[in-house]
């Protein structure tokens, strides 16, 4: 069996990839994909974190399933608003995104 | 008597009409509802006199203290309270009568006289709130009462002074007589509380009860830096009567006061408001006889000194007005010497009866010198002596009573000013004899002063008159309040008024002393004999004379320079070493600090705001940094 802390690296691997394109990127989509990166690290470490310390139940793989599922819902709106942003100023660069700031 | 209260609500109703609506009105309509308003007080006043004295006041030979109505205004304790009510006892009547009588006076004769100013239904709606003020304070129940219709006076007064506001001199000096009797009418606060913290009472009757037993009683014993706490708390008193009636050093603000229009210097200026700390002082006699005897001895000198003083001042004064102002001040004075010389009971009471009665016939006979004066000014208009002269061909009415209220403040028999003068001087002979010198050499100085003016007005050569008219007699609105008072001033002194003004409130007969009656006279004459020989005919005497006198009468013709001293007082000692400072530190410590932390706020505020950038991503990586520091010093520390 694999031990835990493998797991573990690789999701701190991935929550830090996601930390570092989040503050570094200026690309909207790409802030966007970082996000999903972290949060998708976060999910592995529920899955593994109830696998290997609670294996009689459950909570945390449903708790992993529904973070699927409002991340799905949460990205279809990120790409809706994003797509609206574009419209207006034909852009995804987030350094041009101050419209509202004066 | 319940329907006294009319004389009280009637002027304060009038004056809310005319105040409120009278610039809706036709002016001689509001002028005539001021009038017929104020004649129906006038009739309510002789009515209620008639009353009191021949019919209600009089119970087994003493005249009662009636109050027809009284109601508590404010509750401070048990004892405490300050109630609003009438007095009616004799000197309360006789002002009633006194104030409405000049009022209407001068209701009447400023139909004419303000006619086309200004600001005619204004004018006559400042003299309704006068007239309310005024016969509020003398039937005042408490001394808090009078305290409050005190002040109203000398609101009235500032806003009558300063009627004409488009000229700088008059907003000047209405500023100046509400500053200065408002300084003294802090000592009048003051004494109010110190008597009343002792006594526990405003109530003049419980004052002045029993020889004033409670005030002397409550007081035995306390003093204050070597006063006894009664002398204290009625000098106090007395420095807002001072104030008022203009004793001196407090008086720099009635000669000015002559900017007003000139019927209001007769009302208030001449016949009523000036006597109104006589009044006071008259109305807690008995406790300045028995509880402050020191003070009201003080009260004697300090008139006597005003009384010669101001009369020195009006000898070289040359515009008409001013004259008369500081001879208003000099009679004042007159009454003030006579309470202070005044014992209590029987006749000894004869100095307060005298000053009573001073005040009674000095307000008929200066109110009449004043509307003559008015008349005066009227036609030539001037103020100054220089342009008047002859004006007895012209204006024959004016020139008879003037004559008439000149003989009668000079003392010379049968007018009024005789009999009341000739009282004042016997009680002040048989109390101190250095009172009755000085008061013997005013009475000289006074008819001098009065003749001086009257020839200077009436006599001598006929002038170049401006404009293309020559001096005409006034119309009947002015001639008949100038016969009316003169008309008094030859009657009122026949009123055997020691029968109904006492120290003790039991009449007694005073008779004329006519050893001092002829030394008065003899006096007077004098004086008059001096105007005739130097103003007569006019000429160069005076002026010869006048250089004779060099730097006393430069001074006399600067009043003293009471003004300048007092301006230095104020402006050099005061501002320059207390209110300067004081500004400075207001300014500079107390504002500066404010402003320091307000600019520290503003300085922080500046610093930190590039923190608040919008930056999500400045953001987050804050937020981690601070995360992963925090972390790491948690494992560290573990």
């Amino acid at each position: 069996m694999i031990p835990m802390e493998h797991y573990l690296v690789v999701s701190t691997l991935m929550f830090f990839i996601g930390v570092y394109g989040f503050i570094t990127r200026r690309n909207i989509l790409a802030i966007l994909i970082s996000l999903e990166l972290m949060l998708n690290a976060v999910e592995i470490n529920f899955a593994v974190f109830n696998r290997y310390l609670f294996p009689g139940s459950m909570e945390g793989m449903f708790f992993t399933l529904f973070g699927i599922a409002i991340t799905a819902a949460e990205t279809a709106i990120s790409i809706a608003i994003i797509i609206n942003v574009y419209r207006n100023i034909q852009c995804i660069n987030v350094r041009s995104m101050n419209k509202l700031k004066n | 008597m319940e329907f006294t209260l009319l004389i009280l609500l009637l002027p304060i109703v009038l004056f809310l009409i005319l105040g409120l609506a009278g610039h809706k009105m036709k002016p001689l309509f509001a002028g005539l509802v001021g009038t017929l308003g104020m004649l129906t007080i006038t009739v309510l006043a002789y009515f209620t006199a008639y009353k009191y004295f021949f019919v209600e006041g009089k119970v087994g030979g003493v005249f009662q203290e009636l109050i027809p109505f009284s109601f508590e205004w404010l509750r401070f304790t048990d004892n405490l309270h300050i109630d609003l009510g009438i007095l009616l006892d004799p000197i309360s009547v006789m002002m009633l009568v006194v104030i409405t009588t000049v009022s209407l006076m001068v209701h009447i004769y400023s139909l004419a006289y303000m006619q086309g100013e200004k600001g005619f239904q204004r004018y006559f709606a400042y003299l309704s709130l006068f007239s309310f003020s005024m016969l509020g304070l003398v039937v005042a129940t408490n001394i808090f009462q009078m305290y409050i219709f005190w002040e109203l006076v000398g609101v009235s007064s500032y806003l009558l002074i300063g009627f004409y506001y488009t000229k700088p001199s008059a907003v000047s000096a209405s500023k100046k007589a509400f500053i200065v009797t408002r300084f003294a009418d802090l000592g009048f606060l003051l004494g109010i509380l110190v008597l009343s913290y002792y006594t526990g009472t405003f109530d003049f009757g419980q004052l002045t009860a029993d020889h004033a037993s409670l005030v002397v009683n409550s007081t035995a014993g306390a003093s204050f830096m070597g006063l006894s706490i009664a002398s204290l708390a009625m000098a106090l008193i007395f420095m807002g009567g001072a104030g008022k009636s203009a004793m001196f050093p407090l008086h720099i603000w009635l000669p000015d006061a002559m900017e007003g229009p000139t019927p209001v210097s007769a009302l208030i200026h001449a016949a009523t408001m000036v006597v109104a700390g006589v009044y006071l002082v008259a109305r807690l006699f008995p406790v300045y006889f028995f509880a402050a005897p020191d003070i009201l001895n003080m009260i004697a000198y300090i008139g006597a000194f005003t009384a010669i003083f101001a009369a020195l001042i009006a000898i070289t004064q040359t515009d008409i007005k001013r004259v008369l102002a500081f001879s208003t001040i000099s009679q004042i004075a007159y009454m003030m010497v006579a309470l202070g010389v005044s014992g209590y009971g029987d006749h000894d009471g004869l100095g307060y009866m005298a000053s009573m009665f001073h005040l009674f016939t000095h307000a008929f006979f200066k109110a009449l010198l004043f509307l003559g004066a008015g008349s005066v000014i009227h036609a030539v208009h001037s103020n100054e002596m220089k342009d008047m002269g002859n004006l007895r061909k012209f204006m024959p009415i004016t020139h008879i009573t003037f004559l008439i209220a000149c003989l009668s403040i000079a003392g010379i028999p049968p007018f009024s000013g005789f009999f009341s003068k000739d009282e004042i001087l016997a009680a002040a002979f048989h109390h101190d004899k250095f009172l009755f010198a000085s008061l013997w050499i005013v009475a000289g100085l006074t008819a001098f002063y009065m003749f001086r003016l009257y020839f200077n007005i009436f006599w001598g050569k006929t002038k170049e008159y401006a404009g293309a008219h020559k001096p005409h007699e006034s119309p009947w609105q002015m001639s008949f309040p100038l016969l009316f008072l003169a008309f008094l001033s030859i009657v009122t002194g026949f009123i055997p008024f020691s029968s109904f003004v006492s120290t003790d409130n039991i009449g007694f007969d005073a008779h004329i002393d006519w050893s001092i009656a002829a030394s008065g006279i003899g006096v007077a004459l004098l004086g008059i004999a001096g105007a005739v020989v130097l103003y007569m005919k006019g000429g160069d005497k005076p002026a010869e004379l006048a250089k004779s006198f060099g730097g006393f009468y430069t001074a006399t013709l600067n009043k003293f320079y009471l003004d300048e001293v007092w301006m230095f007082i104020t402006k050099s000692i005061i501002f320059k070493w207390i209110c300067m400072p004081i500004a400075w530190f207001d300014k500079n410590v107390i504002d500066a600090a404010f402003d320091a932390l307000a600019s520290i706020t503003q300085k922080i505020a500046y610093a930190i705001r590039g923190f608040q950038s919008g930056q999500i991503q400045f953001y987050a990586w804050v937020f981690v940094v601070g995360t992963l520091a925090i972390a790491t010093y948690a494992l560290l520390n573990e």
